[in-house]
């Protein structure tokens, strides 16, 4: 079981280089998502906006140790920085949230739709637990192909209290099949904390009674996620078999638009508790931890802090003066005319 | 031309299909080993191997994501439901998911899954085993719904449905299974959808049915000739899309029309197409249009109570003649 800590981790294989691209990953995925709410309350977007403020040692981690195209990714709701992380262009996510037909899905999906295919991204999910059988499948087909390609499923605790989550992470392990499962435990479904929601704690074990391995792993620490997902996703790929990585982790803002923090609503969980987790954040970590060795300047980092605000403004510019999606395409892409 | 159960002009167009193209592949309860509940696969785990007639667990939600997911991935997956009644659990990966994720990608991504299985009242199986739903299915955009009545249409309408880029919607009918046709041995033979049969001419009565309701109007046709009453009946063949122009046609000519199904009769399909006909060909209408359908509750076990619950020839008569009046 992988307990690297943020030293231990960096002191391996990783380089400077790709210690700045994690670092600049998560900042923009962070002045990204601050963006959407204010977008919101200027009238410029709809739907529930769940942020993944907090998280973005969840997809830093991982994705960049993908091979995209090949592998693939399927997300949840909260799904802006999974795309943004698989190097879906900033301008079609924050198009696809404001419903514009520049965007990531044309404008049909918005921001529980995100996809990309041909980065591998088959997009979020606006169902709890909804991706985790679609995984079966896309594993499966990984798997009846014949290649060591992995599929990346994401969801959260509450998706591990439906009843299909565990009809198909059975299967996987009966079938074998190339899945790396993240379990984003971020305490809370919705505003319900997973100790108002779940008889055993141990998800790690709920995976192995499906016959798949898995370990639990600090997800605030982005090093600490990369390290085991390269171990792991090696595994997958020499083996075929499905994995488990519960990764603790704690959101900062609040469930979504709803239920936003940010304006003082808080009816399930504490400041205190909030500013405790907010002492792990991924972010100020992986910054501290650079600086501290020499391996990032302050004025590199404000470099960076501008270069990622720069291309976030870009993406609302260019969002904003995007078209809507033509009225006469409403019937569009209800069915593909096309057939064999 | 062969002669050939429904069942077996299905499992030619599966092992047709399977030869044809490699991405197509079967998953379903029991569909493999033991040869299929209905014994529609019979054969075929032993011919293809057991990647490609996969046995799954009982995990309905699991094995529609499976396919769902395998369909998005460029695979043409064939799941099967023992009974359609079993797939209520499955309905989140179907309707949610399988139907809904060409249009949320703004057509990004390609789903084209068969979800299929038997339908049917009858045989005393009681209230959680006899029903179809089709209607649930055929109300949800992105669903394509077909119902073959006869072994060639079970065979050109299931090619024309793995070929199909959509989810299909695939309810064959358990009484349907044992009967025999003609059916075409070309493996190029398909059908298209949208574009139902005349099954039988007439000048006085339309019959609109589909799947087993097909032949029970057929017969109810037979004893109305002997009355002089001659019925058109028209197989729609499928729900989605759906050939109202046929209809139509029909209706202009006779004036008259009778829709039926053998599904619950509440906000079910025959209500869409009477809908329809009343938009679309109300000036050429001599008598309201008639429904016919199934009784609205849950399938009772008794015998003499589920006879009563299930349209037949008699039900389809009495339809007609209350147009003639």
């Amino acid at each position: 079981m992988a307990k690297a800590t943020i030293e231990e981790a960096a002191s391996g294989d990783i380089q400077r280089g790709e210690l700045l691209a994690l670092y600049r990953l998560m900042v923009l995925i962070r002045r990204f998502e601050e963006s959407t709410y204010r977008k919101f309350r200027e009238g410029k977007m709809g739907g529930y906006l769940h942020r993944y403020d907090g998280q973005e040692a969840l997809v830093a981690g991982v994705v960049p140790q993908l091979r995209l195209p090949g592998d693939y990714i399927l997300s949840t709701y909260r799904d802006h920085a999974h795309a943004l992380a698989c190097g879906t262009d900033p301008k079609a996510v924050m198009a696809e949230l404001m419903g514009r037909v520049t965007g990531c899905a044309g404008g049909k999906g918005g921001s529980m739709h995100l996809i990309d295919p041909p980065r591998g991204f088959l997009g979020g999910d606006g169902i709890v637990g909804g991706p985790v059988p679609i995984a079966t499948g896309v594993g499966f087909a990984i798997k009846y192909r014949g290649t060591d390609n992995v599929c990346v499923c994401y969801f959260g605790d509450g998706a591990m209290n439906q009843g299909g989550v565990h009809e198909a992470m059975n299967m996987a392990g009966l079938y074998k099949l190339p899945i790396l499962y993240i379990l984003e435990n971020n305490q809370y479904a919705m505003g319900t904390s997973v100790l108002r929601s779940t008889g055993q704690m141990d998800f790690v074990l709920k995976a192995e009674a499906h016959g798949i391995r898995g370990e639990k792993i600090d997800g605030m620490d982005v090093l600490t996620v990369r390290d085991a997902v390269r171990r792991v996703l090696e595994r997958i790929r020499q083996t075929g078999e499905p994995y488990f990585l519960e990764m603790t982790c704690y959101r900062f803002i609040g469930h979504g638009i709803g239920d936003d923090n940010t304006q003082g609503y808080k009816f399930y969980r504490t400041e205190e508790e909030l500013e405790t987790w907010k002492q792990r954040d991924p972010i100020t970590r992986l910054h501290d931890y650079l600086i501290a060795r020499d391996m990032l300047s302050e004025e590199e980092a404000e470099t960076i802090e501008q270069e990622v605000r720069r291309i976030v403004q870009e993406a609302i510019e260019f969002a904003e003066a995007s078209p809507e999606p033509p009225l006469d395409s409403l019937y569009e892409h209800v069915f593909v005319d096309h057939q064999e | 031309m062969a002669v050939m159960r429904y069942q077996e002009a299905l499992r030619l167009a599966m092992t047709e299909e399977m030869e044809r193209d490699a991405n197509v592949f079967l998953c379903g309860e029991e569909i493999g080993q033991y040869q299929g509940t209905y014994r529609v696969t019979e054969g075929l785990q032993q011919k293809f191997g057991p990647m490609r007639v996969l046995d799954t667990p009982i995990s309905e939600v699991g094995i529609a994501g499976l396919a769902t997911g395998a369909a998005m991935v460029g695979l043409r997956p064939v799941a099967e439901f023992m009974t359609w009644s079993f797939a209520l659990s499955a309905m989140d990966q179907i309707v949610n998911h399988a139907a809904k994720i060409t249009y949320m990608s703004g057509g990004r991504i390609r789903c084209p899954v068969v979800f299929r299985g038997p339908v049917g009242r009858g045989g005393q199986l009681s209230a959680q085993h006899s029903m179809s739903l089709e209607s649930w299915y055929a109300h949800t955009p992105g669903l394509k719904v077909v119902a073959p009545a006869t072994p060639a249409d079970v065979k050109g309408l299931f090619k024309t449905a793995v070929r199909d880029d959509n989810p299909v919607i695939f309810m064959e009918h358990t009484a349907l299974y044992p009967q025999r046709g003609e059916v075409p041995e070309d493996p190029e033979f398909t059908i298209p959808f949208g574009v139902a049969a005349v099954r039988r001419e007439g000048a006085d009565v339309t019959v609109v049915a589909y799947s087993h309701m097909v032949g029970v109007c057929l017969k109810a046709a037979d004893l109305l000739a002997q009355e002089g009453i001659e019925c058109e009946v028209i197989d729609l063949r499928t729900l989605v899309p759906l050939d109202m122009e046929t209809v139509l046609t029909s209706v202009r000519k006779t004036n008259r029309a009778v829709v039926t199904q053998e599904e619950w009769k509440n906000v079910g399909f025959a209500a869409e197409v009477a809908a329809r006909i009343y938009e679309q060909a109300f000036d050429y209408l001599d008598a309201p249009v008639e429904r016919v359908g199934g009784a609205d509750v849950p399938m009772p076990y008794a015998r003499n109570l589920e006879r009563a619950a299930i349209p037949h020839e008699s039900d389809v008569i009495e339809a007609v003649r209350r147009t003639m009046s």
